[in-house]
């Protein structure tokens, strides 16, 4: 597998990162060339292989069901780089 | 009296309980020793206040016959985890005049034991790369400097390479890193110092920026084996905070710590043996065999096989983690926020991360997302953690064979800066020793085990079973007892 010109602007939409073109096309060898170094993993035998999702066994626990925290609003909101009215605030999203 | 920032933890602990200076008095000498250590960059923010503040309580308590486990221990904090009222940047300008409004559980627990801040450590950028390099805000020296006369500009490693220069420099007696592939290990081994990364779990993640949430697990780094013992006694515990926080009681580590090797088995793993490894790094790694049989420990051969599929798994399963984590910066809840004119809610987005972000975490977000990517998650995600579980059943099988592990921790010494940084390929292959441990969830400690022909240090590393901190401790103080590596870099800043 490989990528193409088209596929790294795919790729940096979903991650929604901008990217020039001059970026783009330098990208293009870059990931190649891990993803080719990467793909030596398929001539790893896992057949039968769980995938790994803990690495060390942990039960997860439940907390007590009662509120822990609240009204915290102006912390929450202290590094926004726009807040108004007590939200966040963002460009228009509906017309 | 003698210079106090060539005190460690251990002797300003004791030092200061027996009287012999005030808190004040050692905090005020590492505060200048910050301020004179500038050129290395190793500090992001400077925090003297914090410092300051911590010790005049130290010495208050003092009065009334009080103390607490880090009194009169200023410390420094890697740049990761979130201090509150301290900006805290990962080393990004994504998150550049971020203050958080809560403390992460380690620094918490650490000034609760008494230790005060002297600063923000710089890193790499999100904790992703090997030298440093990739910090928004100017690479990090390392204090040491070969002996061939060239004055090449070494990396102190990374991406804990703050740290691990602030600590070789004697500007901290001690700091905090973090590891996801070998982050403690690799710049502690560059740096001539000891860092442990314990069983994953085992330190809260709560309040620490994350990179790959499966792999990430904060350590001390010291300069020696008991000073990595106190801190990681006051760093590891239970956390409800964190859902993978282990609830384990955490063991007396400095107490309990012991040179005797006498009926330890010490595993060698034959596929460390890499292809084209310098005859330095095997000549320090059979002489680290010869101090662990000196100790008393039987020598095993054992066999890893998957080693060579960890670092290629590794660079497929961080990368996920990290596009998933990243999301997060957007430029709506805090951090940067790049609006071009006219633009609309994707547009903000996408040029507030093309702005913020570097290189080498643009690089991995893209991979990441690649991966997890419809139609390719199954040959590269799942593939993955199928190689993962691999690499971990090794791990178990050694362990039915040895108690630890002895490897060389990395590859090489410190490289010059700007000598790897072009070619992602050959900085990630630096990690090819300390990732499976990573991979597995694993303690692993790296020690100073000697010099190279150029004079730089090199590292052992040390690697556990889950939860066995004090054999990895044990096995890290008899090799320090015997490699008595006193070398310290010249001070030419």
């Amino acid at each position: 597998m490989s990528v193409d010109l088209p596929t790294v602007r795919k790729i940096a939409s979903l991650a929604r990162i901008a990217v020039t073109d001059a970026e783009a096309e330098a990208m293009v060898p870059e990931l190649n060339n891990i993803l080719g170094w990467v793909e030596q993993l398929q001539a790893v035998d896992t057949d039968g292989v769980a995938p790994l999702a803990a690495v060390i066994p942990n039960t997860l626990r439940l907390r007590d069901d009662v509120v822990t925290d609240g009204d915290r609003r102006d912390e929450v909101l202290r590094n926004a780089p726009q807040a108004e009215h007590g939200f966040f605030a963002v460009p228009k999203v509906i017309e | 009296m003698a210079d106090l920032t060539d005190l460690g933890v251990a002797a300003l602990r004791d030092g200061f309980r027996a009287g012999d200076f005030s808190a004040r008095e050692a905090a005020d000498a590492f505060i200048a020793a910050v301020a004179a250590g500038k050129p290395l960059n190793a500090f992001l923010i400077e925090t003297p206040d914090h410092a300051i503040a911590a010790a005049e309580e130290a010495d208050r308590a003092r009065a009334t016959g009080e103390f607490r486990p880090l009194s009169g221990v200023p410390l420094g904090i890697k740049d990761l985890f979130c201090t509150a009222g301290y900006q805290t940047t990962a080393a990004s300008h994504i998150l550049e005049g971020f203050v958080p409004t809560y403390e992460s559980t380690i620094t918490a627990r650490l000034f609760g034991a008494g230790a005060g801040m002297l600063g923000k450590l710089n890193m790499d950028q999100f904790a992703m790369g090997s030298s440093n390099e990739t910090s928004a805000f100017g690479t990090v020296l390392s204090p040491w400097r070969r002996s061939d006369g060239g004055n090449a500009a070494l990396a102190p490693g990374g991406s804990s390479g703050g740290s691990s220069a602030a600590v070789a420099a004697r500007m901290v007696p001690g700091a905090t890193g973090t590891d996801t592939g070998g982050s403690i290990r690799q710049p502690a081994a560059f740096t001539g110092i000891s860092g442990i990364k314990p069983t994953y779990g085992r330190c809260s993640r709560f309040g620490v920026v994350a990179f790959a949430s499966s792999l990430d697990q904060a350590g001390p780094m010291a300069r020696d084996v008991r000073d990595c013992a106190i801190l990681l006694e006051q760093m590891a515990g239970f956390d409800p905070k964190d859902a993978t926080s282990l609830d384990v009681a955490v063991p007396a580590w400095e107490a309990s710590l012991s040179g005797d090797l006498t009926g330890k088995r010490i595993g060698i793993p034959k596929e460390y043996r890499v292809e084209g490894m310098p005859a330095e790094i095997e000549a320090l790694w059979q002489q680290g065999i010869a101090f662990a049989r000196d100790a008393g420990a039987e020598i095993v051969d054992v066999s890893l096989p998957h080693t060579a599929h960890a670092l290629p798994a590794y660079y497929i399963i961080a990368p996920a983690e990290a596009s998933s984590n990243l999301a997060r910066y957007d430029g709506v809840r805090y951090g940067l926020r790049d609006l071009p004119d006219g633009a609309n809610l994707q547009d903000m987005y996408a040029a507030t991360r093309a702005a913020g972000f570097g290189p080498e975490v643009k690089r991995r977000i893209l991979i990441g997302t690649y991966v997890l990517s419809a139609g390719f998650y199954d040959a590269y995600y799942t593939k993955a953690q199928k190689v993962r579980a691999l690499i971990a059943r090794d791990f178990t099988r050694a362990f039915e064979q040895c108690d630890l592990l002895l490897t060389p921790t990395a590859p090489s010494a410190a490289f010059a800066l700007g000598e790897k940084s072009a070619d992602p390929l050959a900085m990630y292959l630096n990690d090819v020793f300390t990732v499976p441990a990573s991979l597995a969830g694993l303690p692993a400690m790296s020690v100073p085990g000697g010099l190279s022909a150029e004079g730089l240090p090199l590292g052992l590393q040390i690697i556990g079973r889950p939860l066995d901190e004090q054999g990895v401790l044990d096995a890290g103080l008899a090799i320090e007892q015997r490699a008595g590596f006193t070398a310290r870099a010249d001070r030419w800043w």
